[in-house]
């Protein structure tokens, strides 16, 4: 196979999945591979012999554990916000005919030693055990205010300018205590450190209203999040199928065994690939770090993330087959969140009886492990823990240049935010348009179609 | 709900395709969905046509959820989530090569691995109208079939010879009864993105 295409897409992670499937749906001719036997990269969904290998090479998973192919864990642990770019993405392409969906159960915060919900609303907030009477109401009024504001009513905005008034200035205004401002500005706003509290106030407002948006999208007063069955390895999974039908072809367990260009020093472009399907050629390729190691550079964070089985749901959860936990940093005196995700044998990622809770966090010591000690407490008897720690990479240049177009790592937020924030800006520079996302007809529409 | 009530009975099954790419897969979905053939038909892009229901006796409505390999079976490329919760599959080989057979046995295994264990399996000849060309004789390819407990039918999506037959072979030994009961009972605990709830059950003020 020796031949041209529009674009060459290197690694199936989530990032370049949806990139191909959104060309390929323009009519982009794409080429993907995928130098592993299997979709999703880093982000993949593994199973249980893949992860032991990964993790602990040297140990075998118990027999207990069941069926390797009843286990879906993910490398990187991320919910989707129900109001999230992700799901906008999901619908309009229509990906939603090839997952499913479940609502996640539970929203949880660590304060004081101990875990409760987070509130779903000023209702909530006013039954919440994780405040005192006055700081409710303090509370209430926050969120009230919060939901009322306007932008274009001056009337609903207490006075304050989002883009020139500080986080802190706001909270200070509802005397909000410190315990209250950490649940706010991490299990809500979802801030994984404190800088936001010294910037404008705009892009926490954002994230609130992102929040409680995602909150009320499918009812229930749950949680903000959403889950697929079978874990999120599907997501990049459903993306290729998206582009292979609009005639994207795929090659996996395919290495690339030379890089092609063209032009010298200033002038070098990215030409194509030789594989041992033959030669490839593309003006433009979009890959993840792993493909152009000298083209990238650490960011200088390393997530640690630890994947724990467990044979019982976590305490004072009210049994929920997922949650999520946010130990906020103050909490437990570090500078970066501590995340824990739970699911369970509901979501079809373990075996019946079973839960897999991912903890993670940015590493600030050289015994990183001993930093999930809260976390370890929280989440109670684990059946077996596998660790990992990886360095975080993002592109030297913005690509236009060379058509080297590459990918960010997969950040340590417990969401799809900034992967979604990622794919739009690497469309934006590869098309040189805003990302404008089209209606693709629905199964049911399709099929209207088809029966005429 | 009273006895007269008509009960609908209503079944969905996901069907997947399988066989060495251009043994004809997509002209078999082409000919079942839309009844034509097009010899120059390039590739199957966007591809539009995804189900099917065809009628059985007793009023049971079976509808196929079909699932076509867009390409990626080329390189060996499927994802788990082609296989996953497949109830059928149709494995295609190409009566007039017969190397294509022997990709057809893999594509077996495959789906042994990987798919439900009581997926209903056809293995289907296809290019019947090139008799003259044959190199897979009937009588070799339905010994396998009966080894290993498939169905087996020779069909062409050219002229349609033999096709509709493949999936109302493929209904009957489809599990109808059983899926219709689960459905009625199932609870949806499941989420259609599409379709954001409007009722919140719980008083939200924001
Ligand atoms: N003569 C003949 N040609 C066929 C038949 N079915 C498919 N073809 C041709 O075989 C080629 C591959 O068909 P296609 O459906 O794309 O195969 P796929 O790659 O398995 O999906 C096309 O040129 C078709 O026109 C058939 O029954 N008879
Ligand atoms: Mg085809």
């Amino acid at each position: 196979m020796d031949e041209n295409y529009d674009v060459i897409v290197l690694g199936t992670g989530l990032t370049e999945c949806v990139l191909s499937g959104l060309l390929s749906v323009e009519g982009k001719k794409v080429l993907h591979i995928d130098r592993q036997d299997f979709y999703g990269g880093e982000s993949a969904s593994l199973n249980l012999t893949q992860v032991y290998n990964k993790f602990a090479p040297t140990r075998k998973p118990d027999q207990s554990l069941g069926k390797d192919r009843d286990w879906c864990v993910d490398l990187i642990p991320k919910f989707l916000m129900a109001s999230g770019e992700l799901t906008n993405i999901l619908v309009h392409t229509d990906v939603t005919r090839y997952v499913e969906f479940k609502q996640v159960t539970g929203s949880y915060v660590y304060r004081d030693g101990k875990i409760a919900k987070v509130p779903a609303n000023e209702m909530e907030a006013l039954k919440s055990p994780l405040m005192g009477i006055f700081e409710k109401r303090r509370m209430k009024k926050f969120l009230e205010f919060v939901a009322a504001y306007k932008e274009d009513e001056a009337s609903t905005h207490a006075g304050f300018d989002f883009d020139k008034n500080t986080a802190t200035e706001v909270f200070y205004k509802y005397g909000l205590e410190s315990g209250t401002k950490d649940f706010i500005g991490h299990a809500m706003a979802l801030w994984s450190k404190d800088d936001y509290l010294q910037e404008p106030f705009r892009q926490t407002y954002d994230r609130l209203t992102l929040y409680f948006d995602s909150m009320k999208k499918f009812g229930g007063g749950k949680s903000p999040y959403l889950y697929p069955l079978y874990g999120l390895g599907e997501l990049p999974q459903g993306f290729a199928r998206l582009s292979a039908i609009y005639g994207g072809t795929y090659m996996l367990d395919t290495p690339i065994d030379e890089i092609l260009y063209e032009g010298e020093g200033e002038d070098k472009k990215f030409a194509g690939v030789v594989t041992k399907e033959g030669t490839a050629r593309a003006p433009i390729v979009i890959a993840d770090p792993t493909y152009f190691p000298d083209r990238v550079s650490k960011t200088g964070e390393r997530v640690i993330r630890a994947m724990c089985i467990l044979d019982h749901p976590i305490a004072n959860t009210a049994e929920s087959d997922s949650l999520q936990i946010i130990i906020p940093q103050n909490q437990v005196g570090r500078k970066n969140d501590i995340y824990i995700a739970v699911v369970s044998s509901a979501h079809n990622v373990c075996a019946k009886g079973h839960y897999l809770a991912i903890i993670s966090t940015v590493c600030e010591t050289d015994r990183p492990h001993i930093e999930l000690d809260p976390a370890f407490k929280v989440i109670g008897q684990t059946k077996d823990v596998l660790m990992g720690i990886s360095e975080l990479y993002q592109p030297l240049d913005s690509g236009s240049k060379n058509g080297i177009y590459i990918s960010k790592s997969y950040d340590p937020s417990s969401h799809f935010e900034t992967t979604t924030d990622d794919i739009k800006d690497i469309y934006t520079r590869v098309t040189g348009k805003p990302l404008v996302l089209q209606k693709r007809a629905t199964a049911e529409e399709e099929e209207a179609l088809a029966a005429n | 709900m009273s006895i007269e009530d008509p009960i609908p009975r209503f079944a969905q099954f996901k069907l997947v395709l399988l066989g060495e790419s251009a043994v004809g897969k997509s002209s078999i979905v082409h000919r079942f969905v839309k009844d034509s053939f097009d010899d120059l038909r390039e590739s199957t892009i966007g591809a539009a046509f995804l189900t099917q229901t065809i009628k059985l006796a007793n009023d049971t409505t079976v509808k196929f959820e079909i699932w076509d390999t867009a390409g990626q079976e080329r390189y060996k490329s499927l994802a788990p989530m082609y296989y996953r919760n497949a109830n059928c599959a149709v494995v295609v080989y190409d009566i007039t090569q017969l190397a294509s057979l022997e990709r057809a046995k893999n594509w077996i295994k495959e789906l042994q691995r990987q798919a439900n264990a009581d997926i209903t399996i056809a293995l289907t000849g296809n290019k019947l109208d090139l008799e003259a060309e044959r190199e897979v004789s009937t009588g070799e390819a339905q010994q396998y079939a009966i080894d290993n407990g498939l169905l087996f039918c020779e069909v062409s999506a050219k002229t349609g010879d033999g096709i509709r037959d493949v999936f109302y072979r493929i209904a009957e030994q489809l599990p109808v009864e059983e899926q219709i009961r689960s459905t009625m009972s199932r609870s949806k605990p499941r989420i259609n993105l599409n379709k954001p709830s409007t009722n919140t059950d719980q008083g939200c003020a924001c």
